[in-house]
């Protein structure tokens, strides 16, 4: 079998990482202000975002801060008068925005950043871990997992389609795992500028927009007589969400033929599956693998990819493992003290699934933590312990560590 | 099934460039095969330092299923082509990514090959490598240790004559004509295509047999576990040190046992024991304590802490007392002082036939410096390797 090589008018083929990707993606939406801060692995994107700059490609303004914190508020200054923004950061650089991240949601503003997945230091590490941008998960941001460089691209447009509805107005960020994202190079397929523009309008504030020909005032001080109506507000944009991340995923199906199925989750060989296992991110690639290997030995199982973190796919979750004998959820993060001692994708997915028709037996893997490979035989103890459990229906250990020396 | 990966292991910063040129013209030149690939740099090396050993990595497969094996992955697992574009990496790689002394063929398969861009002849460079219980092959293109594709350096069609060979000793990655589409897709000047063409017919295989080459256990690190690790990321100091290896008198310091250093250096300083006044500058200025008194108060320096930085030579006041002289032509990292002790006048020969070797070196301008090179070195060196211009 070979592998067509696609070269039409309308796409062109190149060989990128993750972060070339979304920096390319930033010419072809016409982003009007991108701001940066160095922090490995996603300062990558600034070097390609400064090429496309220097190359004429990409005609924007350009702001490299002086710190992540005024990285973000440049950008939530921009958004409110009308302006499409980019920026980004990972592990510490991202907490160090914290305070103008968290401000974003409530003021409404559509900025899209890329979180390049970072270990959170001390121990100074630069290896992958999802701590980072979960840290956001209860503030309004949306939340996007990728597993390719090319998803990372079609994300990307999808972040600014999704976060400028007036349905939605808030901010949303696309985590692509530090090095095998950022750094990798693989073979994308680039739509031509026609095809975004068809899938991307531009950015329209409409009557909110920060500008002297409309006076208006954003971001006053309120006490205890108000914050709880803008809180509910922020959460029923984020519940709108939904229906707006699922036509978008209908139009770039159409216009670039991409993109899966379910906007939400990808399934993997989980039609007749007996035990899945459910992760984010490109542990996906080697969860694959594992699958197709034991598919080879008879055994009946597959795997679930959540894309979308935020808004969260209960619907989702809740119709497709009710139907497996038991399901094991993987962890690039950890929630430490939490329930089960689990990690957070783990007890967001059991909360998912608590009332649901038929209640699944999961266990939790915490795995991959600071970079560390997520390798087919680690994911094959995590098949094995999760068909143990379907086998016996007893959960000895709700959460295990995977590929930690004792 | 069909996925192939190789490895080009280079010096970091100065070759980074060159070795990613190979690797992704390797992929581009896999697409037009109707194949699929990655290229990407091992992770763990970068922050890249100067000359630090790192390494690229190019993988194809026939279809994205089967590459999938390989991604979401640091390196992989075995490579059917490791590329050493520094021949001094032969000696074996200590990198920022991983722990202990890696042979430079660790991930070369049984039947695969080690290529190097090399101007010694190929019974030094399998000196070098460390025996590997599997057959494989040794090929060497004829050349310079190239920084070709750093800015500041001409293009000397290192990149290209190294894809040619590859094509030689592995065709089922990707055929030479393939290289050669991508190539001039890639440069207008048609030269680059020829060099291609001329590495491929010339380049030389030899095979390797298990028990050849460097018998020494390369050193290693066992990561202990979390439950016998000390607590709150507290890392102790280190001791202060002691008599000349554990002797009455002179001094050694503690060092570092599992991050050496020493594949970093391409050049290493000889010191001459009979001039040397003792003025202690070496000792001092030294970046990484390799510096060891004797009990006479002389200074030898610790082959396995020198990463060949060259600031002795520089700060030493006596003439030829510390002299740079180039990696390649030593074999082990045994103590200057010892050989000395044994053999006074063994010594001082040997001595002053690296001094000429260095002074050579630099008169022609084709030797290793440390640090940057200058402007014309490549085309001198060219001319005296006799590697192009000859047709």
């Amino acid at each position: 079998m070979t592998t067509e090589v696609k070269d039409t008018a309308l796409e062109r083929e190149e060989l990128i990482s993750g972060a070339e990707a979304i920096a390319i993606a930033c010419a072809l939406a016409d982003v009007d202000v991108i701001t940066a801060y160095p922090i490995r692995p996603y300062d990558t994107v600034m070097q390609f975002v400064s090429k496309l700059i220097a190359d004429g490609e990409l005609k924007c303004e350009y702001i490299v801060a002086e710190s992540e914190h005024s990285q973000f508020e440049i950008v939530k200054h921009a958004s409110a008068v009308g302006a499409r923004v980019f920026s980004g950061s990972s592990g510490v650089g991202w907490f160090y925005a914290f305070e103008a991240l968290a401000v974003t949601c409530g003021l409404r503003l559509p900025v899209v950043a890329m979180v390049g997945n970072r270990a959170l230091d001390d121990p100074g590490a630069f290896g992958c871990e999802h701590n980072d941008a979960l840290a956001v998960r209860d503030l309004g941001w949306m939340l996007r997992w990728v597993d390719t460089a090319q998803e990372a691209m079609d994300a990307a447009f999808m972040a600014w389609r999704v976060a400028e509805d007036k349905r939605v107005f808030l901010p949303c960020a696309i985590s692509t795992d530090g090095a095998f994202l950022t750094h990798s190079q693989q073979i994308v397929m680039i739509p031509d500028k026609r095809l975004v523009d068809e899938f991307l309008p531009p950015y329209d504030r409409g009557e909110f927009v920060l500008h002297p020909d409309n006076p208006i005032t954003i971001a006053p001080q309120v006490n205890e007589d108000w914050l709880m109506e803008i809180r509910r507000q922020t959460d029923a944009a984020m519940r709108r969400a939904r229906d707006v991340i699922t036509e978008a995923h209908n139009d770039l199906k159409r216009i670039f033929n991409r993109g899966g199925d379910d906007p939400f989750i990808e399934e993997y060989m989980t039609d007749d599956a007996d035990v899945v296992l459910v992760g984010m991110g490109t542990l996906a690639l080697p969860l694959k693998v594992t699958v197709r290997r034991l598919r080879e030995q008879g055994r009946k199982v597959g795997f679930v990819r959540i894309k979308w973190f935020r808004p969260f796919p209960q619907p989702e979750l809740r119709a497709v493992l009710s139907r497996f004998k038991a399901v094991g959820i993987i962890d690039r993060d950890y929630s430490l003290g939490s329930p089960d001692n689990g990690g957070v994708l783990y007890n967001e997915v059991r909360s998912a699934l608590y009332d649901g028709d038929k209640r699944v037996p999961i266990v939790g893997y915490i795995a991959g933590l600071g970079g560390r490979e997520v390798t087919v035989p680690m994911t094959t103890e995590m098949f094995d312990y999760t068909q143990k459990v379907a086998d016996t229906g007893i959960i000895e250990e709700p959460l295990r560590w995977i590929g930690v020396r004792d | 099934m069909a996925v192939t990966a190789v490895e080009v292991v280079y010096r970091g910063i100065f070759q980074k460039s060159l070795s990613r040129n190979i690797c992704r013209t390797i992929v581009l030149a896999a697409r037009k095969e109707g194949k699929i690939g990655t290229a990407f740099g091992r992770y763990g090396d970068s922050p890249e330092r100067n000359g630090i050993p790192a390494k690229y990595f190019a993988i194809v497969a026939d279809d994205p299923t089967e590459l999938e094996e390989t991604l979401a992955a640091y390196e992989p697992k075995e490579v059917a082509v490791t590329i050493v574009v520094d021949d001094t990496l032969c000696k074996g790689v200590e990198s920022w990514a991983w722990y202990g002394l890696q042979p430079i063929n660790e991930l070369t398969v049984e039947g695969g090959t080690v290529l190097v861009t090399s101007i010694q002849p190929e019974e030094d460079l399998v000196k070098d490598m460390h025996v590997k219980d599997v057959p494989y092959n040794l090929s060497i293109i004829k050349g310079a240790k190239s920084f070709s594709g750093l800015w500041v350096y001409k293009d000397d069609h290192t990149d290209v004559r190294i894809l040619g060979a590859l094509a030689k000793v592995c065709p089922n990655l990707v055929g030479l004509e393939a290289y050669v589409d991508t190539i001039a897709e890639q440069s207008d000047d048609e030269l680059k295509a020829h060099s291609a063409r001329r590495a491929y017919d010339r380049v030389s295989v030899s095979p390797v047999e298990p028990g050849q080459g460097n018998p020494e256990e390369p050193f290693s690190f066992d990561k202990p576990g979390w439950t016998k690790m000390g607590e709150a990321i507290v890392i102790p100091g280190i001791e202060v040190g002691g008599g000349f290896r554990g002797g009455e008198g002179g001094y050694q310091p503690v060092r570092n046992d599992v991050f050496k250093k020493f594949s970093t250096r391409t050049m290493r300083p000889v010191i001459n024991f009979e001039t040397c006044t003792k003025c202690t500058l070496c000792w001092l200025q030294c970046p990484d304590s390799c510096f060891d008194v004797t009990p006479e108060g002389l200074y030898d320096s610790d082959m396995e802490s020198c990463c060949g930085c060259g600031v002795c030579e520089d700060v030493c006041p006596v003439p030829d007392c510390v002299t740079m002289v180039n990696e390649e032509v030593f074999d082990d990292n045994s103590s200057q002082h010892d050989h000395w002790k044994r053999d006074r006048d063994g010594y001082m020969k040997w001595l002053d036939e690296m001094i000429v070797v260095a002074k050579s070196e630099k008169e022609v301008g084709a030797g290793r410096s440390h640090g940057f090179r200058e402007w014309g070195e490549y085309q001198k060196q060219i001319e005296m390797t006799g590697v192009a211009g000859d047709d």
